[in-house]
């Protein structure tokens, strides 16, 4: 081992900034914004994970990822074997090193973290990942005899990808139906290039066909084919993973004016439609000067950071409570505001207003108080009365959060869903009230993160390999 | 998987059929429902509302009217060439029932897609008669096939040419003084349709209207297909495409299509730019 250092030294090394794009040149370009690590930052950083560490990050992933194993293989230079000591845990390391919430899981229990900034797990977690597949030494994982059984996987989100990849490991011959007419789910069409480049995407997509997963794009499951359709088909259990892709609106007056998107709209029309790039590709979206962006989730410093990206006056976000609040990752806020993103908080829209061509011009807005903190521990957003004013804007998009699509449950008899349309599951095996039907991700919980869609497609695909082995023969040839 | 067409038909100017070989989207495909096709990898997914199938063959039947950039693309492709992408069946059903007498009324496209829903309307024993508007006699689409269906088809021409001259209203007035209707579907622009509704309204008659909002999913996913309904909020491409005529919002609709005119003239410049340097 790497004994020279003590951990006393290992303490003094300051965190390495991971090197990125500067706001001014960035905002002209769609390319990503950190650009990764070099590899001397890459292996200074993996130094400052302590040896002999009692590695409460390990509990702190939802994965539960060996983190100071793949770490020390960076400090030994076994780059490759690093990103394979991660894949073991983590299907998707390139994806999570970019997109996961560590500051509020591996980070956040960092020992190192008590005395100053936390290892930084999420970019050696990337530097691992793009290493290999920079390198083209990525391998199609060992892979069981063909067990002849067939499996289907509606959706190809995080959690889709992981079950199918899971499930063809294990000998199964997997099929995808995927609604949209290009793989992904929220990665393809909801998260930017900037943050996640598609290629990172790709790449794993054509992993899964190498191991001979079958991916049927343009099939809404519900529509082409019900679940029930799927196994008269032969498919022996169904793992469901169609996210929870349904916008919500606030219910305003003017809210269906010209000009107001929700945020999928707009990030679909961008992001998987490549507006940014019309008349070449042929979907527009409409920008107008002043743009205003309702809420501080993800999804809400996504649509800033793309709207700032396609040349508008001034981008600003609308926030009903304060930026302590805001649920988004803490460094896209600051990516944000780089950018030139401006930030009006505890301000609620109530109406909007348009013009004679029915196109938004105005925001009504009420400033909001914080009063006491509600059952989610969250201190709950208050209007002020008398408090209103009025914003000239003429474009908004809402990013209020998802719901789940209602295809699916209304097309199976006997699926048991909540209130809110999320599958009921046991969330020991993502079992549903369906025999052979599992599920997983933000289905079962509504919008969530990457890393947590992947850890349950984990749990349901472990279950569905079970359930079929228990079945003593195929149901049909 | 490749959406290869079978068959291409000019009905008239700008418009054309075409059978395209889609097996899955056949599957379980009912009378008023749509696809959305992308003709090129760089394409907009456009919604198409079909106007028969064929399981055993794989073939989607459609009608398309060359009205921009995309619908011009798809009518210029030829027999073997293939769309991109075709997605479907999206959308509820037409309501079907039985009702006694239906009338169905076509504009444009919707000629085609009432065509299924006719069919569907006589199996279930309904009277069925047909209505197709058109500006001028060269314009009137489908209408053989439509007669065999019907009970009865009746025709109207702005110009006269054919049939009646006026507008659909005018024949459907005739039809109300003449006998009892207990169900009315309009599908075509969307100014006859408003027409229809206010026409059964205070008749009390059952109206259905297919909303054409302008969608990019189709499966609820975006919210583009937003449509005001009896006072809420609607997506076309889930809840519809059929909406009761007397409680949409037929104003918003037509407001909403007008959305990306600018942008759709500059895409249409430049198809006919490459056209022109072919
Ligand atoms: C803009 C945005 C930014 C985000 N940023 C982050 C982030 O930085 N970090 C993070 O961890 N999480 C982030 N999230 C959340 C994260 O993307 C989701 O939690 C995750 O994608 C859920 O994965 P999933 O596989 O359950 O569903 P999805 O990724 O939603 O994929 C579902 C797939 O199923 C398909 N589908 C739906 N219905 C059907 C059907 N009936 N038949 C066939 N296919 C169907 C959909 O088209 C889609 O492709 C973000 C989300 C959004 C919208
Ligand atoms: C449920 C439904 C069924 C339809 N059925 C048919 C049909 O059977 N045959 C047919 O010819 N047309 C049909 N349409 C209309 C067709 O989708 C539009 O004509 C087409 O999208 C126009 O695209 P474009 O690029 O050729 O024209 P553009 O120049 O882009 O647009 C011309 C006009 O078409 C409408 N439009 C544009 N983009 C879309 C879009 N993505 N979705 C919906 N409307 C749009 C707008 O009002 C626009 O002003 C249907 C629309 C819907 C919603
Ligand atoms: S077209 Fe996207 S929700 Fe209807």
């Amino acid at each position: 081992m790497s004994g020279e250092i003590s951990n006393k030294d290992r303490m003094q090394i300051p965190i390495q900034d991971m090197p990125e794009q500067e706001p001014a040149v960035r905002v002209r370009n769609f390319t990503e914004v950190p650009t990764g690590y070099p590899e001397v930052y890459a292996l200074t950083e993996s130094k400052r994970c302590l040896d002999g560490c009692k590695a409460p990050c390990i509990k702190g992933c939802p994965v539960g990822i060996d983190i100071p194993a793949f770490i020390k293989k960076i400090e030994e230079r076994d780059f490759i074997g690093a990103a394979r000591s991660l894949k073991k845990y983590n299907l998707l390391p390139a994806i999570c090193g970019r997109v996961c919430p560590q500051q509020d899981q591996c980070e956040l229990v960092c020992v190192v973290a008590k005395k100053g900034a936390s290892v930084a797990i999420g970019r050696l977690e990337r530097f691992a990942a793009d290493y290999e597949r920079m390198s083209g030494l990525i391998e199609i994982p060992e892979m069981a005899p063909p067990t002849g059984r067939k499996i289907a996987i509606v959706g190809s989100g995080p959690a889709g990808l992981t079950g199918a990849s899971e499930l063809a490991r294990l000998g199964h011959k997997v099929t995808i139906f995927e609604a949209l007419h290009r793989p992904g789910g929220v990665l393809v069409y909801g998260i930017p290039r900037f943050r996640l480049p598609i290629d990172v995407i790709d790449t794993e997509i054509e992993m899964l066909k190498k191991m001979g997963v079958e991916i049927i794009c343009n099939a809404v499951i519900g529509k082409t084919l019900t679940v029930d359709d799927l196994f008269a088909e032969g498919y022996e259990a169904v793992l469901i993973g169609t996210g929870a892709g349904l916008p919500y609106f606030m219910n305003i007056p003017g809210e269906n004016l010209c000009g107001i998107y929700s945020a999928n709209e707009f990030l679909t029309r961008v992001n998987l439609m490549r507006a940014d790039l019309f008349p070449e590709s042929l979907t527009p979206v409409f920008l107008g000067k002043r743009v205003a962006i309702i809420g501080a989730g993800d999804t809400a410093m996504d649509a800033a950071r793309t709207s700032a990206r396609l040349k508008p006056e001034k981008v600003t976000v609308y926030y009903r409570r304060s930026r302590e609040e805001a649920p988004c990752l803490p460094r896209e806020m600051e990516h944000a505001e780089q950018e030139g993103v401006g930030f009006k908080f505890l301000t609620n829209p109530v109406r909007f207003i348009g013009d004679d061509n029915y196109f938004v011009n105005g925001m009504q807005c009420i400033k909001m108080e914080l009063g006491e903190p509600d059952a989610s521990g969250r201190r709950s957003p208050k209007p002020i009365p008398g408090s209103e004013f009025i914003e000239e804007i003429d474009t908004v998009v809402m990013a209020l959060g998802f719901g789940v699509n209602p295809i699916i449950k209304e097309t199976t008899p006997g699926l048991e869903t909540n209130k809110k349309g999320i599958i009921i599951v046991d969330p020991a095996t993502g079992k549903t009230s369906r025999e052979g039907v599992y599920a997983a991700g933000d289905i079962i919980t509504g919008g969530a993160t990457v890393i947590k869609a992947m850890g349950q497609a984990k749990v349901a695909s472990k279950a569905i390999h079970e359930y079929i082995l228990s079945k003593s023969t195929r149901v049909t040839a | 998987m490749s959406y290869k067409i079978m068959e291409k038909v000019e009905l008239a100017p700008n418009t054309v059929m075409m059978q395209v070989h889609a097996p899955l989207a056949t599957r379980k495909m009912q009378p008023g429902q749509f696809i959305i096709v992308r003709v090129t990898p760089n394409g907009e997914r456009i919604p198409l509302s079909i106007s028969g199938w064929d399981m055993n063959k794989g073939t989607v039947r459609i009608i398309v009217q060359a009205v921009g950039r995309t619908s011009a693309e798809l009518i210029n492709l030829r027999v073997g060439d293939s769309l991109t992408d075709v997605v479907g069946p999206l959308g509820q059903p037409s309501h079907l029932d039985k009702y006694g007498t239906c009338v169905l009324i076509g504009g444009g496209y919707g000629t085609g897609a009432i065509i299924p829903i006719a069919k569907d309307l006589k199996a279930r024993g309904n009277k069925v008669i047909g209505i197709i508007g058109a500006r001028t006699k060269e314009l009137v689409l489908m209408e053989n096939e439509l007669r065999t269906i019907c009970d009865k088809v009746e025709v109207s021409t702005n110009d006269g040419s054919q049939g009646v001259k006026g507008l659909v209203t005018d024949v459907l007035t005739e039809i109300l003084k003449q006998e009892p209707v207990h169900m009315v579907t309009a599908i075509g622009p969307v100014p006859m349709m408003k027409a229809v509704s206010e026409m059964t309204r205070p008749l009390n008659i059952k109206t259905y209207v297919s909303l054409n909002a302008i969608m990019v999913d189709g499966t609820g996913m975006c919210g583009s297909c937003r449509v005001e309904v009896g006072g809420t909020t609607k997506f076309a491409c889930i809840d519809g495409p059929d909406f009761d005529g007397h409680q949409v919002n037929f104003g918003e609709l037509v407001n909403r299509q007008k959305m990306y005119i600018p942008y759709e003239k500059k895409a249409m410049e430049l198809h006919l730019c490459k056209e022109k340097n072919l």
